[in-house]
């Protein structure tokens, strides 16, 4: 409260209200209890364009810390968490950690959800040295090369190729093998990044890129897109896509009959129980990443324990129901921390980095060792086919063999149908 | 195609923006709110979407003369410019968004309906129904808006309101009443349009923002107040964007559209279509 | 006060803040505090054009994207500082300005509401498709690390922002009290009487879109720096676009004191609510706010004042 006392005599009103309202931000939501618990602080989209999935991300990291705290805590502490809503605007998200840094004083910071607002936080975790879990930012370490940055998406340390290698793995293993392929992908920072990966993975797999084009993230009718990539008449079909748009142009593909081998891809969205029950079976033959799914091959310890407490929140929340796409990665993330600030003993972050960067962990989602730039050493981007799926119920998503694991080998749970025409 | 669904949305805002002169920003956000209890009423007991949205027009209907009830006591008693109600529907626009979020979270909603991912074949022109229904519900709306403006009383009343206040009180009608009228049935289109919205994409509470530049543009170029020209300006840019995503590129359309727009109005600032 | 001590104080204000970099060190407060600057800039070039001439711009998301870019275009090209970025920024959004002055002339109210949000979609399509700013999938521009004077960069940005608040609210309030400043009001009060009394009303008009998207441009130039990361959707954010014009709708739009005061309290206000309250409700409060503030004061809060106090009518 130095601040205050020193510009209370400031005449001009506006600094005046200005610091009024930095004495009441100052205040903050928690005062020090006396057992004096670890606070982990953090922004997350709870409104604006990803608040469906950091709501559920911020619902897994409080399953986290009831689990944490019913075992007695972290390094013998209660576990707190401190989060504002970033309103998935990045230009929220420098105050929200200095905020968190400085005066929360918070002990561990983590990152919220998405690359637009994770990478804004980079710098600032950098200025404090402090380590930075990230959940699913998109390559964002590229350019600060932070070496305290560990990141859950499991795309391996060349995110963009990593994420559409299976893909082409699995087209170019069809019989007989694909020539041309389209691209398409919404104007929007993933899709646009995602595009790039393919459009290298398709050049070292020999095929031709028929068609290439972006469309913007407003767009409402697919069809003319559509039809377009059925006029050049491709082998493959790459879509790198979000939500509304993945939706439109499953349905925009099955209403026009599109003729490819493989469609599919990049598509954000298909892995949401939403989606999955409202397209139902327009998503049988769609070759799609995916970062878990219940397959047997992927059924790590501790996941459907999570995942029982998770669902058993969710529906009530108006999150994701199922929670197979982020939940487990964000309690992941947590459990990684939490490992390595018991096995360093402390709070020291020199340490704290040095520990992930050194070992590997046994977490819900697999085991998980980290790289260069952060990222995961080795890709586990998954390449699943939905297959047999018969109606709209969710139940049917629950079973194993309903999203097949194509790619990497080392998780493959079943066999490619193609051509994409005859799976449907 | 698609330009059926914008003249959907669009239409309401004619009349309340281009009849009335009020800045309704929040009319996408109604459309949504519309999506939102047509997705309820969907999965609940699985009604036709569209059904639906007819069904709920009167609420919504009662909903709109609330809001202008609302708008003319604060502002257009105390003589105060469009300005001013244009943050009041800002406003407006948050408060139906945050409603929506804390009700039914922020995830994305689809409904069911039979015709939802069914085509019929026009020669070698395959048009799927989830584009076709709405576009005929949205002509049959605008034909059903068009006759009642030009044929009953009531409807010619509204129009007059746009053009002179005075002389509708000298035979003495009251404005207020019929300008309430109008901003209802505004509001119910929206409810329809929020029925036709969720049939083609999927909706969630925010959605509505990215519509708001479209519609006002339509609305302007269709000359504002005159439901033809809205059904045609929507129309127009409906193809406008779908002819620059088939022969250019995708990602231009919206600049193209726009830039139509622009061209337009620097051209012909009356719209399309006189009034 | 006249313009000449008006000037002094400002000046002494940008002072006062350079010296709060010395003696405060919690970064938080720089922070929040660009925030709030950056809205003090942004809701008084609105004010220029909205408040004073009565032209709705709704593009201010437009020009303050386009400042931001400009530097992020820039930086990419040539290594250039800060402070020379933004006067560059300032007269790229001007010309902007300018064009959309041209290009909107014969239009009116509502109708060159419409256009100015034209315009920011279509800049918006242009930087999405503009690979050599990052297109769609964004850009990076890291904050170097050392900058002269200043403990860190973050405080040399505060400061930055408050020489441009202070630029802009010194603008703003020379032009209410200048020949200028009472032609706008002429237009705003009936354009058609102003022209007829022998008001240049075309060249007003263009001065002022000029001057006003030029001030937006400034409010966007540092914005790169703040973020580090920049992406379309965010630097087209609709929250500048509602901001400028809410802003100055709170504090009053006829004053230069009305944006100065909307922006403190509502940005103010975001603030708070951004690391307090923390979920969906701090959207409804700028919402119930800002239907609140217009139904109980009209003519924002220096009207609301003016009202109470009437006793200098020109403040």
């Amino acid at each position: 409260m130095q601040q205050r006392r020193i510009f209370g005599g400031t005449r001009r009103f506006f600094f005046g209200a200005m610091l009024a309202a930095f004495a009441l931000v100052s205040i903050g939501p928690a005062v020090q209890a006396e057992d004096d618990p670890i606070r982990i602080g953090f922004g997350m989209a709870l409104t604006g364009a990803l608040a469906g999935a950091g709501k559920a991300a911020l619902i897994s990291i409080e399953i986290w810390r009831d689990d944490i705290n019913a075992a007695g805590g972290l390094l013998g502490r209660p576990v707190e968490l401190v989060f504002y809503d970033d309103q998935t605007n990045p230009a929220k998200v420098p105050g929200i950690y200095t905020k968190l840094i400085n005066i929360d004083r918070v002990d561990l910071i983590v990152s919220g959800y998405g690359s637009a607002t994770i990478t804004p936080a980079i710098p600032i975790a950098m200025n404090y040295d402090m380590v930075f879990m990230s959940l699913f930012g998109l390559a964002s370490n590229e350019e600060f090369g932070y070496d305290r940055y560990f990141q859950i998406l499991p795309a391996g340390p060349e995110p963009r190729i990593e994420w559409s290698r299976g893909f082409f793995e699995v087209a170019m293993r069809a019989d007989p093998k694909p020539t041309t392929v389209a691209l398409v992908g919404a104007d929007a920072e993933f899709p646009r990044n995602a595009l790039i990966g393919a459009r290298a993975n398709a050049e070292a797999a020999g095929l031709e890129i028929v068609y290439d084009e972006t469309y913007p993230p407003t767009t409402v009718d697919f069809s003319p897109v559509i039809r377009k990539i059925q006029s050049v008449n491709p082998d493959v079909v790459y879509v790198a896509s979000y939500p509304p748009d993945s939706a439109g142009i499953v349905r925009s593909v099955t209403e026009l009959g599109l003729e490819a081998k493989l469609f599919g891809g990049g598509m954000v969205g298909v892995q949401f129980a939403s989606l999955m029950e409202a397209l139902g079976p327009q998503l049988n033959g769609i070759v799609n990443y995916d970062f878990w799914v219940p397959e047997p091959t992927l059924n790590f310890p501790g996941i459907n324990a999570f995942l029982e407490k998770y669902q058993a929140i969710a529906e009530d929340a108006g999150v994701d129901p199922l929670g197979y796409y982020l939940p487990p990665f964000a309690y992941a993330n947590m459990q990684i921390l939490a490992e390595a600030v018991e096995a360093t003993g402390g709070l020291d972050q020199d340490q704290i980095a040095d520990y992930i960067r050194s070992n590997e962990f046994e977490t819900v989602v697999g085991d998980v060792s980290f790289g260069a730039n952060g990222e995961w050493a080795k890709s586990r981007m998954l390449m699943v086919q939905y297959q047999g799926i018969e109606d709209q119920s969710l139940e049917q998503f629950t079973e194993a063999g309903t999203r097949v694991v194509l790619y990497p080998e080392d998780w493959q749970s079943g066999k490619l149908i193609a051509p994409y025409s005859d799976a449907k | 195609m698609l330009g059926g669904f914008y003249a959907s949305v669009a239409l309401g805002l004619t009349l309340v923006f281009g009849l009335l002169n009020i800045v309704n920003i929040a009319h996408p956000a109604f459309v949504v709110l519309g999506s939102f209890l047509v997705y309820a009423a969907n999965a609940q007991w699985g009604v036709d979407p569209i059904a639906m949205g007819v069904i709920l027009t009167p609420l919504f209907f009662l909903l709109g003369m609330a809001t202008y009830s609302v708008y003319h006591a604060s502002f257009e008693k105390r003589d105060n410019e469009s300005l001013r109600g244009l943050a009041f529907f800002f406003g407006l626009m948050f408060i139906i968004e945050v409603g929506l979020i804390l009700q039914y979270g922020v995830d994305y909603r689809l409904v069911n309906a039979p015709y939802i991912g069914k085509v019929i074949n026009l020669g070698s022109v395959t048009l799927p129904l989830r584009m076709l229904v709405p576009f005929c519900v949205a002509l049959v709306m605008a034909l059903g808006i068009f006759l009642f403006l030009s044929r009953t009383y009531l409807g010619r009343a509204i129009r007059a309101v746009a053009q002179d206040q005075l002389a509708l009180q000298l035979v003495a009608a009251d404005p207020v009443r019929i300008k309430r009228i109008a901003f209802g049935i505004a509001i119910a289109t929206a409810c329809v349009a929020g029925a036709l919205l969720i049939v083609i994409n999927p909706v969630e509470p925010a959605a509505g923002r990215v519509y708001i530049g479209r519609i006002f543009a339509i609305v302007v170029l269709g000359g504002m107040g005159s439901v033809r020209g809205t059904v045609a300006a929507a129309i127009v840019l409906g193809i406008v964007e779908s002819v620059t995503s088939t022969i250019y590129s995708p990602s231009w359309a919206p600049a193209v559209a726009f830039g139509f727009l622009l061209f337009a109005l620097a051209v012909r600032p009356a719209g399309l279509l006189r009034r | 006060m006249s313009h000449r001590t008006f000037f002094f104080v400002v000046l002494g204000l940008v002072l006062v803040s350079l010296g709060l970099t010395k003696a405060i060190e919690n970064e938080y407060y720089f922070f929040a505090g660009y925030v709030i600057l950056q809205y003090i800039v942004l809701a008084t070039a609105w004010n220029i054009l909205g408040g004073f001439t009565g032209y709705v711009n709704f593009g201010s998301a437009g020009f303050f994207a386009a400042g931001a870019y400009t530097t992020v275009a820039v930086v990419k090209w040539v290594d250039l500082p800060l402070l020379a970025l933004i006067p560059l920024s300032g007269i790229v959004c001007g010309l902007i300005g300018l064009a959309t002055g041209y290009l909107t002339l014969r239009l009116r109210g509502v109708y060159f509401a419409i256009a100015t949000l034209a315009l920011a979609i279509v800049l918006e399509t242009i930087i999405a498709n503009w690979e050599h700013v990052g297109g769609a999938a964004g850009a990076f521009v890291i904050r170097p690390k050392e900058v002269m004077f200043f403990d860190s960069y973050v405080e040399f940005l505060f400061w930055t922002m408050s020489l441009l608040a202070a630029i802009a609210v010194f603008a703003a309030r020379y032009i209410q009290h200048s020949r200028f400043g009472r032609g706008l009001a002429a237009i705003r009060d009936d354009e058609g009487v102003a022209e007829s009394m022998g008001v240049p009303t075309l060249k007003l008009k263009l001065m002022s879109t000029t001057i006003s998207g030029a001030l937006m441009g400034l409010a966007g130039a540092p914005f790169v720096y703040y973020v580090t990361y920049i992406d379309p959707p965010s630097a087209f954010n609709l929250e500048y676009a509602v901001n400028a014009v809410a802003m100055p709708m709170i504090g009053g739009p006829t004053s230069w004191l009305g944006p100065v005061i909307g922006a403190v309290l509502l940005g103010g206000a975001q603030q708070i609510a951004t690391v307090t309250i923390s979920s969906e409700l701090n959207l409804l409060i700028v919402g119930i706010m800002l239907v609140v503030f217009v139904i109980v004061a009209p003519d924002g809060i220096v009207g609301l004042v003016r009202r109470l106090f009437s006793k200098d009518p020109r403040a």
